[in-house]
């Protein structure tokens, strides 16, 4: 056993698996707390108003308040709630939440370097597992995840909670449809259901995807804001209608994951549609000679984070009826138009 | 070494879930049990490197199960115990061993059989989800029209069932008010 640890990091022996998932789970159990922050301020600032200000410089420690009351706050248990299954839907939502991060990848495959002592001169494979089904893997835990919501809906023997899991279920039934149809039409034109293939073509065609699949581009956002409950469909918790829905009981860290959960998916569908409809990370593209294709996937992720909080500000959110006409008679049908004419142009 | 941990690792839990599924009389946690089971099942699929039938059990029962529980939701309170109407003991007993014994039957025969071939192997080269679409668009391609087909049937004759009066609202539809009178009145 002459290997260190520095040998076993490459590729995917397990210490590398591990340090990349702690390193997943870590980071983006933060940002999902400053994106509240970040949230809270850029709504602010299109009402016109200041956001939190007076926790720190700025307001910016309003997230480690926010973290002590999480923290902190009595943990709630209804008397005639389901226990069990109460306590476990949040842990759902958060798991599947970081395990559909696994199979993204977000930065170009790197070298760390020389100067940095110990881990100098590792190759380093950006993604933590390259699953060759990559897409569909993620999109499945995705949904999963919506699990979360519905037992603890069912769960917590609260009117408000149940109407929450009815439209759960209604919200999947819908959106699910309309996600796989519309990433259907890239993929045909890829070949492949790798996240790195898609990375790849496109750098090869030199053209971003969202220029060849307008359509799926834009239908893949709308059903990527109801698969995260963005606020055009964020019927699940809606609290001008049904006080908090599947959330209604919930107090504490068990509702603080609901929401590492939710920003983590918000993270995971920038994440997809950077890569597969704006070209990714392309390790090639230089400025002042550095490779900066991690800069801009950064803020391809950013840009498509502060979209969700824009269209929040901008639109009402919807009813389930009109959700489910939406999906259903008109999303739907226009993704099997583009799929049928991506068909006809990838045989002719 | 891995693969085999795993393969008794996912066989425990998944016949403890299904266990829980027929035994339970909570509603809640039998669905829950079933899902937990139909997702660790497509962890077989990854052992076996069909990753792509994995992934799509994965995706296909965590929307039927999604399904499922609408209905559960609609029928039951899902916070209580449910009493089962069990008429017949010996009725239940018989269909159930009978059916388990079909099941036994079905799985045990081909051990006791020499002819068993992979007759499709995995082409060279190609990825799981094409190698899938190889076989069923070619040797299986009538079978694969004939589901497509009766998924159509299933899905025409559902909208019909369910686009009656749809057009009418059930608020202020007296037939309806008529029914729950009745039901009322039966109590």
């Amino acid at each position: 056993m002459g290997e260190t640890v520095v040998d076993l990091l490459p590729e995917v022996t397990w210490v590398g698996v591990l340090i990349k998932a702690v390193l997943i789970l870590a980071i983006i159990s933060a940002l999902a707390g400053f994106g509240t922050f970040i949230e809270r301020k850029v709504l602010a600032f299109m009402q016109r108003r200041l956001g939190p200000m007076h926790v720190g410089p700025y307001g910016l420690l309003q997230i480690a308040a926010d973290g002590i009351k999480l923290f902190t706050k009595e943990d709630i248990i209804p008397q005639n709630a389901n226990k069990f299954i109460f306590k476990i839907a949040p842990v759902i939502t958060a798991a599947t939440a970081f395990i559909a991060l696994s199979a993204v990848p977000v930065f170009p495959d790197f070298t760390i370097p020389e100067f940095i002592p110990v881990l100098g001169g590792v190759f380093v494979p950006s993604i933590a597992s390259d699953l060759n089904i990559g897409i569909l893997f993620v999109l499945g835990m995705m949904a999963a995840g919506l699990y979360g919501p519905l037992l603890a809906g069912m769960s917590q023997a609260n009117k408000w909670g149940i109407i929450g899991a009815a439209r759960t279920a209604v919200q999947f039934l819908s959106y699910e449809v309309v996600t796989g149809l519309s990433i259907l039409a890239p993929i045909m034109l890829v070949g492949s259901l790798s996240f790195v293939d898609f990375n790849n073509y496109q750098h090869d065609e030199g053209v971003w995807m969202m220029f060849y699949q307008p359509v799926a581009f834009v239908l893949f956002l709308i059903a990527g804001f109801a698969e995260t409950n963005r606020t055009p469909f964020d019927l699940l918790e809606h609290e001008a209608e049904v006080v908090s829905g599947y959330a209604t009981e919930y107090s504490g860290m068990r509702w603080g994951m609901f929401f590492i959960g939710e920003y983590a998916n918000m993270i995971t569908i920038s994440v997809i549609a950077s890569i597969v409809f704006m070209g990714g990370y392309n390790p090639e593209t230089m400025l002042f000679g550095f490779s900066i294709g991690w800069l801009l996937i950064m803020l391809k992720i950013a840009f498509f984070f502060f979209l969700m909080l824009w269209v929040r500000a901008s639109w009402p959110h919807i009813r389930p009826d009109q959700l489910m006409w939406l999906c259903w008679k008109v999303l739907m049908p226009l993704a099997l138009i583009n799929i049928l004419i991506t068909a006809l142009v990838v045989m002719v | 070494m891995y693969e085999i941990v795993a393969f008794y690792l996912f066989s425990a839990l998944t016949i403890g879930l299904f266990l829980i599924t027929v035994l339970s009389k909570n509603v809640l946690y039998a669905m829950t049990s079933l899902a937990a089971g139909m997702v660790l099942i497509s962890g077989f699929f990854f052992i076996l490197g069909a990753d792509f039938l994995g992934v799509v059990q994965l995706i296909v029962y965590v929307g039927a199960i999604m399904a499922l529980y609408s209905f559960a939701m609609m029928f039951f309170d899902a916070t209580r115990d449910i009493k089962e109407k069990n008429t017949n003991n010996t009725l239940v007993f018989l269909l159930g061993g009978l059916s388990a014994l079909v099941l036994v039957l079905m799985f045990a025969a081909p051990i006791y059989s020499d002819t068993i071939v992979a007759l499709y192997p995995m082409t060279e080269g190609v990825g799981n989800a094409q190698d899938v679409g190889m076989v069923l668009f070619t040797k299986y391609l009538i079978p694969f029209e004939v589901a497509a087909v009766m998924l159509l049937v299933a899905m025409i004759a559902g909208i019909i069932l369910a686009g009656k009066k749809m057009d009418e609202s059930l608020t202020e539809d007296m037939s309806a008010d008529d029914e729950i009178m009745i039901v009322k009145d039966d109590k």
